[in-house]
């Protein structure tokens, strides 16, 4: 084939950036070469409009053992031990084929994780339907359930938190975001750079097959009408050969013999051998007609682009080729030495004795391309004022009982009850609370991780809903009753070559920046995945974020039932009574417009670790932060969970009772504690100068407002727990 | 006392067993399938998991690995084996034990804890154990239990079933069963009660902080029968 201007626009590529790859190998690209620049500049491999912006997060931090530019990020959890985790995006393809889509992105991210040498402990996702009114939401959500569990059932890692929300603006593109935490001896951590000359260049997993090629172009473009043409760019996952490959890795790391590992995920044995070469400063040559094929007769363009699934390339020591085979004979899996290091700082690739690729590292990484593109700051919107009239015919309960029922609030019990959670015998909080929770296998520790976004904030007010999404992290994470240590982000945006979306983007980041630096709880990894759009419709801009904390005795950790009756309930923090952007305020008033509730740094530092010292001196009986829905919601859920009832009473403010219970003020939590604690609890907030509220105290089985008005905790829980349930069965 | 826990290519709970086997004071070996010996034991364990993939059908091709010779013969001469969820449909594979499990009857995988009523405490795994009901915890795509009304009828008058799910009082109805299995049966023996197989996880039961102690229970009680 013949290769012109024309052929690389097909690839995805653009005109001027075609021309500099012909400027760069001072000739025209061969297909092979010009699939494989189309691979590596694509926006999925490059960032080539998000490097600018990313280089600006806070990404360092005592603990911080590796931070972005791996496979996944790295912390310290003391005693040698140490958390590997990452989130990662598998958008497009879960639209196109929702089982498979998922189920691929879960076992994309779990390779990410033990490439470093870490076994996964925990997986967490995050992922966002259209409308549930939508024609194709209901079989988006069912094939996307299905496929996560099918992947990390298999696996044998627990799926512990997770978080699943509804908007029409996903209607033609929803989000499947998947993550990983691995554990690892800090001493036994495996790195991608390759070092060394004539090292030998391992290829092991499954057979290469032609399901993938062009995937990561693929989820570098809006899609159209054609999109279900998109099909054989989704792979196919075998969560089986993982398993096996999860356990052949982990046996050879083990010994010493790995230089580098690195596995092969977006762009296949492409990206995998170039970054490898790339962070090494060196060249490899690859022989592909060494590289296990499931089909005959696949070329060498699609043998370098294939993004068939587990498989790994590695760099071993020589003379350690005889005694790593037998360890992947022994787990059934394929092992080829297809080809070595070298000096050249070339990428080589030779097919029936012909070279067919012949292409310098840097100019598909240094090299490639890297936009300053344009953005446009968004404004902060005008707040609303709440008209008397509006909100007087509204009864509190009838309110509580919808917004409980909301699919965003609503339980998920349909959905993490198909996620295996208890694999492993370590999970200590299942899903359903602020964070998952488990165990540092066979030690006091306790590892928590939760994962959040907010789109509707984020899409308010970017700059303001990034702060937000940090904090609401760090806040489900102190809820537990864990220290936050780091955080990872999968950034999902629309088109980057839209100012609107760009500034999205932009100023999320840049909120998500702020924040992690202040509450000093840096970015150790993350994904961007843009063009999350249908021909010119974006979605909410969306970046999701998983924060890990560390709990350094099990036994303290919190839970968000309520424990006991007649114990009291606090409010920590202030409510100011912000309605705008609020459940109440879209869902019960209609009312869309206005600014997201404010972020004040300070006081989400000081009222978390606040409320860390109580937990640490035993006064937290139980704890849950205030989110969507405001305190009311807080507590209904919390009394749901320890089917246990509350006496509230709303304090003296000036702001009205729907102001005071359905308000998404930020930097909050309700917390349980006993009445005899009451007085060295109030001490430490009055000492660090946090605000609270006393709002309640627990009772066998109501929910009891101001003296009149009343509801059994049944009720709402049958509220809360319907309506995922009926849907899906409808 | 001794055990071995097999581990096939797919086993995920192996080590969980391992971890409680000993917890409770088994001294237990992992065997490796394609072993041709199987150590001296006294309880073999075949594990939860997805055993070649749950590929053709669960736990059929692990039924024909080479150790799986050895604990045949093992639990045809007496030697007590246990099959857990995957475990267990290895053995029903192996025809061990009578019946077969299919998909659950809403096609979706269950996990959650469940109480399980114990139909039988003439028998080494469940002798002298206090409580009637026990609340296990369940994780599986394919645990509906079926057999012919042949089967059944032989089962039941050998008095094979070993646990019935049920709700935390001992009724054993319709809405207390969580895959369609039939009779709501969690676990079964075969004729000489030697081999149980049973879907819930007593090894993800043996903590408080965890799903809950009836797994402990049932361990504590299984050890001290064996001695």
């Amino acid at each position: 084939m013949i290769v012109n201007e024309q052929v690389a626009v097909d690839h995805g590529l653009k005109k001027d950036e075609y021309a500099k790859i012909c400027e760069l190998l001072k000739r025209t690209p061969n297909i092979t070469e010009l699939g494989i620049f189309s691979a590596m500049w694509n926006e999925h491999c490059s960032y080539k409009s998000s490097r600018l912006h990313l280089k600006k997060l806070p990404t360092k931090g005592k603990k911080v053992i590796q931070g972005p530019g791996e496979n996944a990020g790295v912390i310290d959890i003391e005693d040698n031990d140490a958390i590997v985790f990452k989130i990662e995006s598998h958008n497009h393809p879960s639209f196109i084929e929702p089982y498979q889509g998922a189920a691929t992105g879960v076992g994309g991210i779990m390779r990410d994780v033990f490439t470093m040498g870490a076994r996964p402990i925990a997986n967490l996702n995050s992922i966002h339907f259209g409308s549930p009114q939508h024609k194709k939401t209901k079989n988006l959500l069912r094939g996307v359930v299905h496929g996560i569990g099918g992947y990390g059932n298999c696996m044998g890692v627990p799926t512990i938190a997770g978080q699943t929300s509804f908007d029409s603006s996903y209607n033609g593109n929803i989000l499947v975001n998947a993550m990983t935490l691995g554990l690892v001896k800090k001493d036994k951590i495996f790195y991608s750079k390759a070092a060394g000359l004539n090292k030998p260049v391992i290829y092991v997993g499954s057979k290469t097959g032609r399901d993938g090629i062009h995937g990561a172009s693929m989820a570098s473009a809006s899609f159209d009408e054609k999109i279900e043409e998109k099909k054989p760019t989704v792979q196919v996952g075998d969560p089986f050969t993982e398993k096996l490959l999860l356990e052949a890795c982990l046996e050879l790391m083990a010994g010493d013999s790995i230089i580098a590992i690195q596995d092969m995920g977006a762009a296949g044995l492409t990206s995998s051998s170039i970054e490898m070469a790339s962070k090494g400063n060196l060249g490899i040559e690859i022989n592909l007609n060494k590289v296990p094929c499931r089909e005959a007769k696949m070329t060498p363009y699609e043998i370098m682009l294939s993004e068939s699934q587990e498989r790994m390339l590695i760099v071993l020591e020589n003379g350690k080729e005889e005694q790593a085979k037998k360890i992947f004979d022994k787990w059934n899996l394929d092992f080829a030495v297809i080809g070595k290091t070298t000096k050249s700082k070339k990428i080589e690739l030779y097919f029936d004795e012909e070279k067919v690729a012949d292409i310098p590292v840097n100019t598909l990484v240094e090299n490639s391309p890297m936009y300053d593109r344009k953005w446009k700051k968004a404004k902060l919107p005008k707040k609303n004022k709440i008209k008397k009239e509006d909100i007087k015919h509204l009864k509190i309960i009838d309110v509580l009982k919808k917004i409980l029922a909301n699919p965003n609030i609503c339980s998920k019990e349909w959905i993490w009850q198909q996620y295996d959670h208890t694999v492993m015998g370590d999970t200590i909080q299942k899903p359903g609370g602020d964070a998952g929770v488990v165990k540092v296998h066979g030690t006091d520790k306790a590892v928590a991780a939760s994962v959040d976004s907010s789109a509707v904030y984020c899409w308010a007010h970017p700059l303001t809903g990034g702060k937000q999404v940090v904090c609401e992290s760090f806040r489900n994470l102190i809820s537990v009753g864990a220290k936050p240590i780091a955080i990872t982000n999968c950034l999902n945006f629309g088109s980057p070559e839209n100012e609107e979306n760009m500034g999205e983007f932009v100023e999320c980041v840049q909120g998500i920046g702020e924040a992690s630096e202040y509450l000093k709880f840096p970015v150790v990894s993350g994904n961007v995945s843009f063009y999350n759009q249908t021909k010119d419709e974006g979605i909410k801009p969306t970046p999701a974020i998983g924060g890990v904390g560390l709990i350094k005795d099990y036994k303290n950790m919190i839970t968000m039932d309520v424990k006991e009756v007649n114990n009291l309930v606090l409010v920590i923090g202030k409510t100011e009574g912000h309605i705008d952007q609020s459940l109440f305020a879209r869902n019960i008033l209609d009312e869309k417009n206005g600014p997201p509730p404010e972020i004040n740094l300070f006081n989400e530092k000081n009222n978390g670790e606040t409320l860390l010292k109580l937990i640490d001196n035993n006064l937290i009986k139980s704890a849950h932060d205030v989110s969507l829905g405001g305190i009311i919601t807080a507590v209904a859920k919390m009394c749901i969970r320890g089917k246990k009832g509350i006496n509230i009473k709303k304090p003296k403010y000036l702001i009205n009772e729907m102001e005071y219970f359905f308000a998404e003020d930020q930097g909050r939590y309700i917390v349980e504690i006993n009445k005899k604690d009451f007085k060295k609890v109030a001490d430490i907030l009055n000492k660090n100068a946090v605000h609270f509220d006393e709002l309640g105290t627990i009772n066998e089985n109501e929910l009891y407002i101001n003296d009149k008005t009343k509801v059994t905790i049944d009720e709402l829980s049958s509220s809360n727990k319907s309506w995922l349930t009926n849907y899906m069965s409808k | 006392m001794k055990s071995s826990v097999i581990t096939f290519p797919g086993s995920n709970c192996d080590r969980d067993m391992d971890v409680a086997l000993k917890k409770f004071g088994f001294k237990n070996k992992m065997v490796w399938h394609a072993d041709a010996e199987l150590p001296k034991s006294d309880l073999v364990v075949l594990p939860g998991g997805f055993s070649y993939g749950d590929y053709l059908r669960c736990g059929s091709m692990a039924s024909k690995s080479k150790i799986m010779q050895s604990v045949i013969n093992f639990a045809n001469s007496g030697g007590m084996v246990m099959g857990i969820c995957n475990g267990f449909q290895i053995l029903v594979e192996t025809g061990l034990v009578p019946g077969v499990l299919l998909r659950n009857k809403y096609l979706e995988f269950i996990c959650k804890n469940v109480f399980v009523k114990i139909n039988d405490k003439k028998n080494k795994y469940f002798k002298n154990v206090d409580n009637d009901v026990l609340e296990f915890h369940i994780a599986h795509n394919e645990g509906n239990y079926f057999c012919t009304n042949d089967q059944l009828k032989e089962i039941e008058d050998n008095n094979q079933i070993a646990i019935n799910y049920c709700d935390e009082n001992g009724n054993i109805e319709d809405q207390f069963n969580p895959n369609g299995s039939i009779k709501n049966i969690a676990g079964i023996f075969n004729k000489e009660k030697n081999i149980l197989g049973m879907m819930p996880h007593p090894e993800r039961m043996i903590d408080t902080s965890l799903s809950g102690e009836d797994g402990s229970l049932f361990f504590k009680n299984l050890i001290n029968n064996l001695k």
